[in-house]
């Protein structure tokens, strides 16, 4: 009974969905008077979907192996929580959780839009109505997570092992909700671009969804650049592996609006590369979603390789950025530019911000897609991997670095002062940083070597904004800002040096033996099998030193019987100036072990800054929300509006 | 904002869907394909590994008959498989012959006693060297030569039972 409760609820929200479209075409043809009917239509659309998703849930906890979706990626030896986060390891489960999140947003956005003008917000509630009509469709007709099987199997056939992680429980959520919360952005681009009301209030009610989704997808990256770091055993942080490259360019292009929508927000200016880049935030999700649902790209990520489901998403695909993009041919030319700005100004260094972020953003997409071109065009096979990305973006991302030393001090409209003495000191220290890296490391690559100078420099100059006045009576948003800007330094600053010092050392051992890695001695001291509750495994225990005691480390090959596979379980010990990173793998013919270790000095900066970005977002986030609830009282606004 | 800038977007759209939608109707060939296909086998003479068993040189394939050459190994698992699919090829009258890959006598003549023995001839490459010549990356591969000595096809991992009636067709029309 309850697949079938959610499955009737995910068909009334379907039907509200339709109804809401139907809504706002009358309300923008005829001007009729629905604002009330539409609001409540898309809260209790977002309720049902959560009763729907609700539903799934509790299959998957009560392990029903008479629904299909469980029977297939769930197993009763699973531990619970395994379970629950099954319910989004697979595809429909994964859509459905999808659309949930895309319902929900609309609700929330119906309940507290009040900033836009009504008949933009409502024309926004239509196209989030045909938003998630799409996945309706896609759920309801081509991908059921609610089908029942008959008869019901005895046992199922469990869930991929490296999804069997507590990274599991929160990264693709995380990211979900992020790609998803930019689809508020989309539909308000479109519902502004349709009524032509795109104006500063527009993008004060835009700013706080997108600056929540890219807080999102900032953790979501972080996270699963993380899971990738300790679970696949590999010891890197980032691979540009496709599916990695499809979370990063919805991340590149709301960072560049997370920063347009600012100059739009105050000064009325840039609308249409605004209105453009928010079409762009979303599509990229879409693009990413489509990337690792249809398998198109050879990844160890494409977790669904289907290629009739990838069809379905690229048409939706198709339909939603092709009209976004024709209504803003149509439409572009009506947006009068704002207010005007001089070369040296606030804007120009969010302008330049944006194009170095748009290169990014088409150097990762071209470089992504390439050897499919390539291949359509030539027939010939090939492909696109780190040195590329490596070389192509890095000196962007380091100038883009320099620059955001800058941004923030500049004033809007136009900058007269003598900014650059301010950035005197940030520039010093950058140049010591350099003087500090060819004394103690004349052999580092250039790369890492520019990293380490810039990160300094950005580290001091991220805070200059902050000073020159009281800092604790800055504006929440100004420290938000300067809490990510210093992230960036820090994130940087662990990637230079994960790049300049990293040891490793492949070796196979017998017990007994000892490794160096860095500063370190590493005894193999035993190799033990042991089992846990749906796996078994080897364990190895190993002792290493640095001269000051000894501390034991236990990494493990783990063997999953439900589906058969291997893993391999790292084990990483922390300190404070970096990680020792250990992996057992496979026994020789002569009995000795393979073991890989390293010694990465200061790698954990990388995802430390990563949560310092996420963070300054969520206090300018914060301190945004709490001037709308507690200082403008603007809900009145639309009530006002309505009733006058 | 000028007509062309408005529209380029939707172009540009339009030509990666275009693109994404050829990749979905044709799915990508995971294949590797051999680079040496019609071309002459690489000249390589080695010596014979078991006393009862002639070696193998390339002088052997250019006899006017096809040929099927298999590199394989006693220590490898699926050649243990692959083995008893050969020797239903070679009751159809094909001619095997062995290229050992990294093996001891003793191991190789234990693998041929315990699983069949369908090759006519066996070659001892000891260092992979001939194996790297052919273009072979592991264990088993087998390649269809021509009675000319040329390589008509390569294929890449055990041949399968089910895989007869192609390797046969390959065999034909090397003939």
């Amino acid at each position: 009974m309850i697949a079938e409760a959610g499955l009737a609820a995910l068909w009334l929200a379907a039907g509200l969905a339709a109804f809401q479209l139907l809504l706002m075409i009358l309300a923008l043809r005829g001007g009729a008077d629905v604002s009330r009917a539409m609001r409540s239509i898309a809260v209790v659309q977002g309720m049902l979907t959560l009763i729907a998703f609700a539903m799934l849930l509790i299959v998957f906890a009560r392990s029903d192996m008479s629904v299909a979706l469980v029977f297939e990626n769930s197993n009763s030896a699973k531990p619970f929580i395994y379970k629950v986060a099954g319910a989004w390891g697979n595809h429909e489960g994964s859509m459905l959780m999808w659309v949930t999140i895309l319902a929900v947003a609309g609700a929330f956005l119906a309940l507290l839009a009040h900033r836009t003008g009504e008949r933009t917000l409502l024309a926004a509630l239509g196209a989030q109505a045909v938003l998630a009509l799409g996945f309706y469709a896609f759920l309801l007709l081509a991908s059921n997570p609610f089908a029942r099987l008959w008869p019901p199997p005895s046992d199922g056939q469990g869930l991929n092992p490296l999804l069997q992680d507590p990274g599991l429980a929160f990264h693709p959520p995380t990211l979900y909700l992020g790609y998803v919360g930019l689809s508020v952005a989309f539909s308000l681009a479109v519902g502004a671009l349709l009524t032509g009301e795109v104006d500063s209030r527009l993008a004060r009610a835009m700013r706080p969804w997108v600056l929540g989704a890219w807080i999102l997808l900032t953790l979501g990256i972080t996270a699963g650049s993380y899971w990738a770091y300790y679970e696949l055993g590999w010891g890197g942080y980032w691979f540009w592996d496709p599916v990695e490259n499809a979370s990063l360019m919805p991340w590149l292009a709301a960072t560049a609006l997370l920063h347009s929508i600012n100059v739009l927000a105050a000064r009325g200016a840039l609308k249409a590369w605004t209105m453009m880049l928010a079409v762009i935030a979303f599509s990229m999700s879409m693009v990413g979603t489509f990337l690792v649902r249809s398998g198109i790209l050879t990844s160890v990520h494409a977790f669904a390789i289907d290629p009739e489901r990838g069809t379905f998403l690229l048409a939706l695909l198709a339909i939603y950025v092709g009209a976004a993009f024709v209504l803003f041919a149509l439409r572009g030319a009506n947006l009068k530019e704002g207010a005007p700005f001089e070369l040296i100004s606030r804007e120009t260094g969010l302008v330049i911000n944006n194009l170095i972020l748009s290169v990014v953003l088409g150097v990762v997409f071209v470089g992504t897609l390439y050897p499919l071109f390539v291949e359509a065009v030539s027939g010939e096979k090939m492909s696109v991997g780190a040195p590329y990305f490596n070389a192509v973006a890095g000196p962007l991302a380091l100038l883009l670095a320099l620059l955001v030393g800058i941004g923030p001090l500049l004033a809007w409209r136009r900058e007269r002062r003598p900014i650059f003495r301010r950035l005197i000191v940030p520039a010093l220290l950058g140049v010591v940083a350099l003087a500090v890296t060819i004394i103690l490391a004349p052999g580092m690559h250039i790369l890492p070597r520019l990293g380490f100078v810039v990160a300094t420099y950005l580290a001091a100059a991220s805070i200059l904004p902050l000073t020159g006045r009281n800092p604790l009576r800055a504006p929440l948003a100004t420290w938000g800002m300067a809490v990510a800007h210093f992230g960036i330094a820090v994130a940087l600053a662990g990637m230079a040096a994960n790049a300049a010092f990293t040891s490793e050392r492949l070796g196979i051992a017998r017990p007994g033996d000892l490794l160096s890695v860095g500063p370190w001695q590493v005894q193999l001291a035993s190799v033990t099998p042991t089992a846990g509750k749906n796996w078994t495994a080897v364990e190895a225990v190993l002792r290493a030193t640095r001269g000051d005691g000894v501390i034991t480390l236990e990494p493990q090959t783990r063997y999953f019987s439900d589906p058969p596979t291997e893993t391999n379980e790292s084990a990483i010990r922390t300190f404070w100036n970096g990680q020792l990173y250990t992996v057992v793998g496979k026994q020789d013919q002569s009995g000795a072990w393979q073991l890989r270790l390293w010694w990465k000095p200061f790698v954990t900066l990388i995802w430390a800054g990563g949560a310092l970005i996420a963070l300054g977002g969520a206090l300018a986030l914060f301190g945004r929300l709490w001037r709308l609830v507690w200082r403008r009282r603007p809900e009145a606004e639309w009530r006002k509006e309505r009733y006058a | 904002m000028s007509r062309a800038i408005r529209f380029a977007p939707l172009i540009v759209l339009l030509a990666i869907i275009a693109a994404l939608v050829w990749r979905l109707a044709t799915p990508a060939d995971t294949e590797v394909h051999s680079t040496l296909d019609g071309k002459p086998v690489p000249v390589f003479d080695l010596g014979e590994i078991l006393p009862s068993k002639p070696g193998l040189s390339s002088r052997d394939l250019a006899t006017g008959q096809p040929h099927l050459v298999n590199v394989f190994a006693s220590w490898c698992v699926p050649c243990i498989t692959e083995v008893k699919v050969l020797q239903s090829l070679k009751a159809r009258g094909v001619h095997i012959e062995g290229i050992a890959i990294r093996d001891r006598e003793q191991d190789l003549a234990d693998f041929l006693a315990r699983n069949g023995d369908p090759y006519e001839r066996i070659g001892n490459d000891m260092q992979s060297a001939v194996q790297i010549s052919l273009g072979s990356s592991g264990v088993p591969e087998s390649f269809v030569v021509d009675g000319k000595g040329v390589i008509r096809y390569q294929h890449i991992g055990p041949i399968e039972a089910s895989d007869v009636p192609m390797i046969l067709g390959k065999l034909e029309q090397a003939r």
